[in-house]
């Protein structure tokens, strides 16, 4: 069953009430990150200053409003700055929560309730291995992102290169790694046109609250294993110069005859920026199960997975074993709309986390100022293009040409859009379901497959570093 | 920056780096705009355990290379570009585009230009080069983004960068 468009109209033609005004806070406040706290002006400090106001009933209040005072008199610490990036991840957060609670209420999605938080570790240390990352964080933020040489930029690179070491910090690791990639490239940031100041106020706050003492799970964070039929949907791709990450969004049918769930597990690795398109799909050769589904379209039998209370599968190519064919629009037809869906963990609270798997089916194609989208007759939802990963067939004029898209539901800049994640087009006039994972196993386009071949940059430089790198 | 018709500035997910575009890697193997110049790693062409460290510096255009091993490249000479330089060129155009390479560099080249336009437009001077094992160096930092083990753990941040880049 596919979303109704009038709800979809309904969610597209009003933000949630507070939202404006939240978002408001938080424009002020990256503001300020863009000028840099070290050198204050009268407008930057009423935005923190509006920030602590909002923040002056909730738990967080006198934390933000020591440290607003505190940056207000010149002197800017780590504790500033993490109070801060707090502060504005609470704000984003609730953003996060009355979107995705009007999403919820447009395709008739249930969700289960938020648990009660857990308390962090009251004896665990800080990890002194962050202590690096973070006064680089700090030290961006009394510079400002106007205020970013070459030397900043790097400042931290080999913090970082410590961070990626660790599998257990690879999340904050990327993380950096991607936003540090950014500033370098930009560097210097003082005339640069066009700056991504909500971007990378979001990649510092998130950076910034992820290196705090108690953040990350443990490895003994609570996750249930689970037995049953996984049923992909699709998968979303992720990727910056130096990771990859593929996150499979699936329906899971527990074999306990318990209620369907809808669940996302993800694999992922390090990589080289070089390394793009179909050749991805190599540096996740670890995991042929998964792979294979996706390539062949079929279920997926999982025995005693990890499950975490916010959804993620946490997968193990040993705990799988290949199903039956599967066709995802016939999925996203019977068993999404009756899965429920998990709460979404705190501290991945946040628009850009949003990505709610939808069938949507009836539109015609539609261009607006923005870009490409589908016309479902009550309401004109832009289509995210720029979001098909080049490693798949999927291309925008097969979206343009489709009737039928599996799609994840994102909101970003103040409107909604959805995502392809599959389509159905007529491929030589037969209909034909085209999706982004279509090729984990190697390109089927022949043409696609003889470049790829011909480019082999995996197969060099492993070639190379086995010659190279001493060992 | 892409920025057609949308605020970048209260946006979260846009791309501010493009991606680099396939190439062979075969003859250079690493190629990169850092530290203030067009530096990269050039296969030699007769014996397969030996690399050339080849570097232009941004600006001045004063120009770098030899051996991992610090022994000058005997083609390299004065304002001279060698083979190796002429390659880095060449493929730092695929994977970055003409206009990265020229802005970095700071050559003013038409629209139009390939990379033996913009070896031509180079002006180099003569600086001291940059050691060989700076540059090096980092080429073996980068092959050890493949020596990483891969994880499953979820990387919520990762929706900030979405992969892209569809051009066919």
């Amino acid at each position: 069953m596919s979303v109704p468009p009038a709800a979809l109209a309904e969610l597209t033609a009003t933000d949630p009430s507070g939202v404006a005004e939240a978002l408001d806070l938080i424009t002020g406040v990256d503001g300020a990150l863009e000028h840099g706290l070290g050198r204050p002006d009268p407008a930057h400090a009423r935005a923190l200053a509006d920030l602590a106001g909002a923040m002056s009933a909730t738990p967080l209040g006198a934390v933000v409003g020591e440290a607003v005072e505190t940056i207000a008199s010149g002197s800017i610490a780590d504790t500033q700055t993490a109070a801060l990036a707090g502060g504005r991840g609470a704000l984003v957060g609730a953003v996060h929560d009355a979107l995705l609670a009007a999403l919820d209420g447009a395709t008739g999605r249930a969700r289960d309730e938020a648990p009660a938080p857990q308390e962090p570790a009251a004896d665990g240390a800080a990890d002194e291995r962050f202590g690096g990352v973070r006064s680089w964080l700090t030290e961006l933020a009394i510079n400002g992102w106007r205020g970013v040489d070459g030397e900043l930029a790097s400042g931290a690179d080999q913090a970082i290169e410590t961070l990626l070491a660790d599998p257990a910090l690879r999340r904050p690791a990327v993380l950096l790694d991607g936003l540090a990639a950014e500033l370098r490239a930009c560097a210097p940031t003082a005339t640069m046109e066009g700056l991504p100041t909500r971007r990378w106020a979001d990649l510092w706050a998130r950076a910034l609250v992820l290196t705090q003492r108690g953040a990350l799970p443990g490895p003994g964070a609570t996750a249930e294993p689970v037995t049953g039929r996984l049923l992909p949907l699709g998968v979303d791709v992720h990727e910056h110069a130096t990771a990859v990450q593929a996150q499979v969004h699936a329906v899971l049918e527990p074999a306990d005859g318990g209620p369907a769930r809808l669940v996302r597990t993800a694999v992922s690795a390090a990589k080289v920026d070089v390394i793009v398109g179909p050749a991805v799909w190599g540096l996740l050769a670890d995991h042929p199960v998964l792979l294979g589904a996706l390539a062949e379209q079929c279920s997926l039998e999982v025995a005693d997975m990890p499950l975490t209370a916010g959804g993620d599968l946490l997968w193990d190519d040993a705990l799988a074993g290949k199903g039956e064919p599967a066709d995802p629009f016939v999925t996203a037809r019977v068993a999404l709309p009756a899965a429920v869906a998990p709460a979404v963990p705190p501290l991945e609270r946040h628009p850009t986390r949003i990505a709610e798997p939808v069938l949507l089916e009836g539109y015609k194609k539609a261009e607006t100022p923005r870009g490409p989208a589908f016309d479902l007759g009550d309401t004109v939802l832009p289509v995210a293009t720029d979001r098909l990963p080049a490693c798949g067939p999927l291309t925008d004029k097969l979206v343009a040409s489709s009737s039928a898209c599996i799609g994840l539901m994102r909101w970003d800049a103040g409107g909604w859009s959805v995502q392809p994640l599959a389509v159905q087009a007529k491929v030589k006039r037969v209909l034909t379901g085209v999706h982004t994972g279509d090729w984990a196993l190697g390109p089927t386009d022949p043409k696609v497959a003889k470049a790829e071949a011909r480019y082999d940059a995996l197969g060099v430089l492993r070639e190379r570093a086995g010659r190279l790198l001493r060992r | 920056m892409e920025s057609e018709g949308v605020d970048v500035g209260g946006t979260s997910v846009v791309g501010v780096v493009p991606p680099a575009r396939p190439r062979k890697l075969a003859k250079v193997p690493f190629v990169e705009l850092a530290d203030g110049r067009l530096q990269g790693v050039v296969s030699s062409g007769s014996d397969i355990a030996r690399v050339y460290v080849s570097s232009i510096t941004a600006g001045s255009h004063a120009l770098s290379c030899g051996t991992n091993n610090n022994r000058p490249c005997g083609g390299q000479q004065g304002t001279f570009l060698c083979k190796h330089l002429r390659a880095l060129v060449a493929e730092a155009v695929t994977q970055f585009g003409l206009r990265r390479v020229a802005d970095y560099l700071r050559v003013s080249v038409d629209g139009e230009a390939d990379a033996d336009a913009l070896v031509a437009a180079l002006t180099p001077g003569v600086e001291p080069s940059p050691p060989a094992g700076v540059v090096f160096s980092r080429f073996l930092r980068y092959l050890t983004y493949l020596e990483l083990p891969g994880t499953t753990a979820p990387l919520p941040e990762m929706h900030w960068f979405p992969a892209r880049g569809v051009s066919r």
